[in-house]
């Protein structure tokens, strides 16, 4: 073996657990810092304890705002997956004259309505409709903000149901609402868990809709929670906050295992020839 | 049970294509009838607008008498068999065969002794949980058809049955296909684009081009005496030649010049000097042996194609390529000149222009 070779191929490797590390320290951070009696913003072996624990189930808001974090994003997940395999079938099997460019537009247009620009005019029809401070309007807003891009996803999976199969039902009398629940939803149920989990782990994260229309504390969910998870004198609670980070990613955690185990990722993008 | 009487009908793309054009049509009551022609033909479009997915522009259809025009594909009576079988893939085989029953709310334990009985008719005994992702081809195929024969339809239709199996299943399904269709006497349609299948399958073969009835009729008729050239062309392993002629005598027997020498034909109504297309099947030209006194063509063969049990010869008769079939121990070699001669009966006269059949000539004894 050749001399630059052996040194550039030892360079690649350095230069890979430099970025590795990089990536994995705030993992190792989550992972330890929970368990530590003194938490710090350093990685260190922990000085195990479950004091921690202890004190984040004590603290006044912050096992409420998981639930209202559930309450939100389970609600978002269901009406985006109910809404786009409704929208996806009419869109994959009725034709109608600019339909590739409604489907282009509309999933532009998302990026900008639930984008920081459209946060203005959006809190203003909130608060007409009197949906400010209202954990159902979170998920609203949430819902619209996801649904183009649910729909352009799901679309693919629904155009990859064999039109024969409908047509098949159809002409054993089967009525548009037997055919949907018996053939098309079960065919493309791969695909409504796929964006079930998005739409989930989407709004989980989701930190603007909520921080901009929700008041009260005790209606907060979890992602706005955490940046007011400090103690009296103003600086950050480091017995809660890692407690609460590390519950707080077991989740989605969780749904991907699930999702990735039944059907395996399959993930089209929405691409298509 | 129940015929099928198409009148005048026609199905017109949003594009305009005509896909069926102006057709009539009478399956009659237990009968095995092909729609066969090239792919685009409309034999499809022709039986999807039986089953009712497709929306019939002018005419009707009507099935055991009743008109059925403008009824949904489910109040037809009619059960369906598709290209892919379209089974259900998230249900098993029981499942799938009783769905057209779970449509009408039929009471599970009722589905469950029909799923056993069908699969029992089909030999589909012990795969009855099985999901279809786990049958070979053949055993999908029957349990499309048991779903079929378990919706209780009037009337089956069959897209294309054998084209999605291997060639030797093929065989074996054709033979299921025809005694399961004899067992239960249902009045059959189905489409193929494969000649030989339509010939051994069905009992009346419509051949259909361009969305118009082409020929009607029996296997034995539409392969020894086709109405037109399009429908020689089409049907028959072996293409039949179409040679351009002249009718050169008219006495008993007409004697009609063509490349490479003449032949005879029994046809009185056409005058003499008429231009005419012949065609004879390979399958009935005879390469002669020794002198030839009557009408004969000569030429030299180019090639010969093993076909198992006959050969193909093609011999250049004046730069017409003519195909003969020959047994395959009297096979010419090539280079070598031949005389080929064929019975009159066999020998068809077609209008030049039309490529109509002209003068029927008395059947031809099979």
């Amino acid at each position: 073996m050749r001399p630059d070779f052996v040194v550039r191929r030892i360079g690649f490797y350095v230069l890979i657990c430099a970025i590795t590390l990089f990536f994995a320290v705030p993992m190792l951070w989550i992972a330890s810092a929970p368990f530590d009696a003194s938490p710090g913003l350093g990685v260190h072996w922990p000085d195990w304890t479950l004091e921690n624990f202890r004190k984040t189930l004590e603290h006044p808001y912050a096992m409420h705002s998981m639930v209202n974090s559930l309450l939100i994003c389970v609600t978002t997940a269901v009406a985006v997956t109910a809404f786009a395999a409704l929208a996806s079938y009419a869109l994959s099997r009725v034709r109608i004259p600019g339909r590739d460019a409604l489907l282009y537009g509309l999933l532009l247009l998302s990026s900008v309505v639930t984008g920081t620009a459209a946060m203005v005019p959006i809190f203003v029809m909130m608060f007409q409709l009197g949906l400010i401070d209202s954990r159902f309007g979170v998920a609203l807003v949430m819902t619209g903000g996801l649904l183009p891009a649910a729909i352009f996803i799901l679309k693919d999976f629904v155009d990859a149901v064999p039109k024969s199969y409908e047509e098949s039902a159809r002409v054993f009398g089967a009525s548009t609402g037997q055919i949907l629940r018996d053939v098309v939803l079960p065919v493309a149920r791969p695909g409504l868990a796929t964006i079930m989990v998005w739409a989930f782990v989407n709004s989980w994260g989701n930190f603007l809709v909520p921080f901009l229309l929700i008041r009260s504390i005790e209606k907060q969910p979890g992602a706005v929670l955490m940046q007011t998870l400090t103690d009296e004198g103003g600086s950050v609670n480091l017995q809660v906050l890692p407690v609460f980070s590390l519950l707080f990613s077991i989740p989605v955690v969780v749904l991907y295992l699930l999702v990735n185990s039944r059907y395996g990722f399959r993930f089209h993008g929405g691409i298509k020839s | 049970m129940a015929g099928i009487d198409i009148e005048g009908l026609a199905t017109v793309y949003p594009n305009g294509v005509r896909a069926v054009d102006g057709l009539d049509l009478h399956v009659a009551d237990g009968e095995f009838f092909a729609l066969l022609g090239p792919s685009g033909c409309g034999k499809t479009t022709l039986l999807r607008t039986i089953a009712g997915l497709e929306a019939a522009t002018e005419g009707t259809v009507r099935i055991d008498s009743a008109d059925v025009t403008r009824l949904e594909p489910g109040k037809r009576g009619v059960a369906m068999v598709f290209q892919d079988y379209a089974l259900f893939p998230h249900m098993n085989v029981s499942e799938n065969i009783t769905y057209p029953l779970k449509v009408r709310r039929v009471a599970p334990a009722t589905r469950s002794g029909v799923a056993t009985r069908t699969a029992g008719e089909l030999s589909l005994q012990g795969l009855l949980e099985r999901k279809p992702a786990q049958l070979s081809g053949g055993q999908q195929q029957r349990v499309a058809l048991a779903r079929a024969i378990a919706s209780e339809g009037k009337v089956l239709l069959l897209d294309e049955p054998l084209s999605n199996l291997d060639a030797r299943l093929r065989l074996e399904a054709r033979t299921f296909l025809k005694k399961l269709q004899r067992d239960l006497g249902i009045t059959t349609v189905f489409v193929t684009h494969d000649q030989a299948e339509a010939l051994a399958l069905a009992d009346r073969i419509a051949v259909m081009d361009s969305g118009k009835l082409r020929q009607l009729g029996s296997p034995r008729e539409v392969f020894a005496r086709p109405s037109n050239t399009f429908v020689a062309n089409f049907i028959g392993s072996t293409p039949m030649n179409l040679l351009p002629g002249k009718v050169t005598s008219e006495s008993d027997i007409s004697v009609v010049s063509v490349p490479g020498g003449s032949l005879p034909a029994a046809t009185v109504s056409v005058p003499a000097d008429a231009e005419v297309t012949v065609g004879i099947r390979p399958e009935y030209l005879t390469v002669a042996s020794g002198d030839i006194s009557g009408p004969a063509l000569r030429g030299g063969v180019v090639v010969a194609e093993n076909l198992g049990t006959q050969s193909l010869v093609t011999v250049d008769c004046d730069g017409t390529l003519v195909g003969v079939t020959v047994p395959e121990e009297a096979e010419p070699s090539p280079g070598s000149a031949v005389v080929l001669t064929a019975p009159a009966t066999r020998v068809l006269l077609y209008d030049r222009e039309s490529g109509e059949l002209l003068a029927r000539q008395p059947a031809p004894v099979a």
